[in-house]
């Protein structure tokens, strides 16, 4: 594995990121740093690639130029870097994802135990702190399907950190839900980004954006439009682009 | 009134009628359905009881009960008959204490199994004393394995936590232990060629079952893998398999394997069947697997992967065990299918459970009795394949239920 040496506290680098599905070009030269520690939302019409950007940061999605480099390990076809990011970094799914055969600690449990090599006393202790950090201890021996869409987006959650990742990776937690259990999965996002870890999340919720994110990144037809604090994104967008897609859904 | 809370009710109203009720609602609504209704009831009673008539009067009975042993073993050598017993014996221990241990599905199997062998000893007992196998042993023989069914489940549901490993052992070593015994060692090995009948058929059936499911989920894997070679290997073996019959298969397999081998190569018959059955029923498996592999989102993968587990680790504690739950029923059904199926190595020579009906019925001492003894002898033959299947149908469906607990 080649650790590329970063001067910087730069977490995660791309730069000119190109994607194809076919003919479609889906990422076109996207280029962004996240710094150790930041909370950065894209947001974006639907097929802007926002989606599609957030996968190729672990390899759920392949890109076929440019770097990217995450905690300085730079990713190449190599599977041994790949799983070094991938150990790197957590993702939490639209869909949850959740494995529906195993009871909601073995779905914590189950990377620890295997990638990490954990014994599963110390991974089944640490598994039920991090349901009490996300407020469902209670349903640590249920199956996912016995719980609400809310409770098993938090589930997702804990899977994710319980490989004590560097990096969280959002793709749309809260677009599968409905609207009262919105805020219990938010509210946990929101404790998680005080918490000091690198946040990248795919989102529309611009409340969230606004109250939570050290920077907004404005996604449209595969390209970075504008980026900026939410402050000035928000109050102040430079793009006409960008003034339309926030005059539509806020 | 003002708004007033309506109180939950625990249950549906349920809409109770009388049986007269029922009766008038859905076979005498009009005069023509009543009218078919009559006819029906009269043309079921009749074949009922004229095959009831037949079933208590004929004396062809007697064809089946004196050679119980060659439709249970064939023509195993009767002084050696305590090797097939040992292993019942065995059989009937593991699946007692088994049932002791885990309760559920083996404990239902094995007292089910106990009591069935207490009512054959029982049926026994209604026996003339001069047939040819010794009535006293088997009798023995019969109640000896209910009870030590029996105990077995005594003792498992005592013994409970110590026993998990152990049985766990005790089944795998009993296929190898079965052919051991069944074989013999030294120079009184018995021939697999006088092996035959309900043993043949099970032995077959089992090894076929047991063999082709690891080459099924193999050939499935393969077949969705991303390198050619293997991909292209298991895609030309299934579609050929598919597309010829188990027949085929079968002569293949005894007719032409010889000839590929060297000529001081033998390869046993039943060997041979073994393998024509499994490499059969492997590529169907195959099919089936894949099926079920398919059926898994992708999102499931890519959980796993963005967790960090590698593609061996996601297949086999991802993919892979949910796609096999989803599939029961139909495995279950291929299963059922196979144990039928391998009543056709009666072609090949071999002598199964299908194989003895048909020495039976051609057995010179029945010609005296009017219509012969063929039809009580499929009579037992299919009641036999149908107490081996229907179980595992049942099995199967409990199965089903238990690993879908807490899936909605």
């Amino acid at each position: 594995m080649n650790k590329t040496q970063t001067s910087n506290d730069d977490i995660i680098i791309c730069e000119n990121v190109n994607k194809w599905y076919g003919e479609y070009h889906a990422l076109r030269d996207v280029s962004l740093r996240v710094k150790r520690g930041e909370v950065v939302v894209i947001c974006g019409p639907s097929g802007s690639g926002k989606s599609t950007f957030i996968r190729t940061i672990n390899r759920l999605e392949e890109h076929q130029e440019g770097r990217i480099i995450v905690d300085g390990i730079e990713m190449t076809n190599d599977i041994r870097n790949i799983d070094a990011i991938r150990r790197e970094t957590g993702m939490v799914f639209q869909q949850f994802n959740l494995f529906p055969h195993l009871t909601v600690l073995q779905n914590i449990t189950l990377a620890p135990i295997w990638v990490r090599k954990q014994t599963r006393a110390e991974s089944e202790k640490r598994a039920l702190e991090l349901l009490e950090r996300v407020g469902i201890r209670e349903q640590a021996s249920k199956f996912p399907g016995q719980l609400s869409g809310g409770q098993q987006q938090r589930v997702a959650i804990a899977r994710a950190l319980a490989m004590n990742p560097r990096i969280m990776l959002f793709d749309e937690p809260t677009s599968a839900l409905d609207p009262e259990m919105i805020k219990e999965v938010l509210d946990v996002m929101r404790e998680l980004a005080t918490s000091g870890i690198t946040m990248l999340c795919v989102t529309h919720e611009m409340g969230f954006a606004r109250e939570v994110a050290d920077r907004v990144v404005f996604m449209d037809r595969g390209q970075i439009v504008e980026e900026n604090t939410p402050e000035l994104f928000f109050e102040n967008p430079r793009h006409e682009r960008t003034k339309l897609f926030l005059s539509q859904i806020l | 009134m003002a708004t007033e809370a309506s109180q939950p009710r625990t249950r549906a109203p349920r809409p109770s009628i009388g049986a007269l009720e029922w009766l008038r609602q859905n076979l005498f609504s009009t005069w023509w359905n009543s009218l078919l209704s009559i006819v029906l009831l009269f043309l079921v009673f009749q074949a009922l009881s004229s095959l009831l008539r037949w079933v208590v009067t004929t004396e062809g009975w007697i064809a089946v009960t004196s050679n119980a042993r060659l439709l249970l073993v064939g023509r195993y050598p009767p002084d050696q008959i305590w090797r097939p017993e040992l292993v019942v014996m065995l059989i009937a221990l593991l699946l007692g204490l088994s049932g002791g241990v885990w309760r559920g599905i083996p404990l239902v199997l094995a007292a089910g199994f106990s009591v069935a062998m207490a009512v054959l000893g029982v049926l026994s007992l209604g026996l003339p004393p001069d047939q040819a196998p010794p009535v006293f042993s088997t009798r023995l023989f019969l109640f000896g394995v209910a009870a030590l069914a029996a105990l077995g489940i005594a003792a498992g549901w005592r013994l409970r936590e110590a026993l998990r490993w152990p049985l766990v052992a005790g089944w795998i070593l009993l296929y190898p232990a079965t052919i051991l015994i069944l074989r013999g060692v030294g120079d009184a090995t018995i021939g697999t060629n006088l092996w035959g009948g309900l043993m043949l058929t099970l032995i077959l059936a089992v090894s076929g079952i047991v063999l082709s499911f690891p080459l099924g989920v193999l050939l499935a894997l393969g077949r969705r893998s991303n390198l050619p070679v293997i991909k292209w290997f298991c895609v030309g073996y299934i579609e050929l398999i598919r597309g010829v019959p188990l027949v085929t298969v079968l002569f293949m397999a005894s007719l032409m394997l010889p000839l590929f081998l060297p000529a001081n190569v033998r390869v046993d018959a039943v060997v041979r069947a073994i393998v024509a059955v499994t490499l059969f029923s492997a590529a169907y498996l195959a099919e089936n697997v894949r099926g079920g592999l398919q059926s898994i989102p992708r999102g499931q993968v890519e959980a796993a992967r963005a967790l960090g587990l590698n593609v061996v680790q996601t297949t086999l504690l991802i993919t892979l065990p949910q796609a096999l739950r989803a599939v029961i029923p139909v495995l279950v059904g291929q299963f059922i299918a196979l144990f039928k199926d391998t009543s056709l190595v009666v072609i090949i020579g071999l002598m199964d459970l299908l194989g003895a009906a048909q020495a039976i019925y051609t057995q010179p001492q029945w010609f005296g009795i009017p219509g012969g003894v063929w039809r009580e002898t499929f009579f037992v033959v299919a009641g036999i394949y149908w107490i081996f299947s229907f179980t595992m149908s049942r099995t199967a469906r409990q199965i089903e239920t238990n690993v879908n607990v807490g899936r909605l």
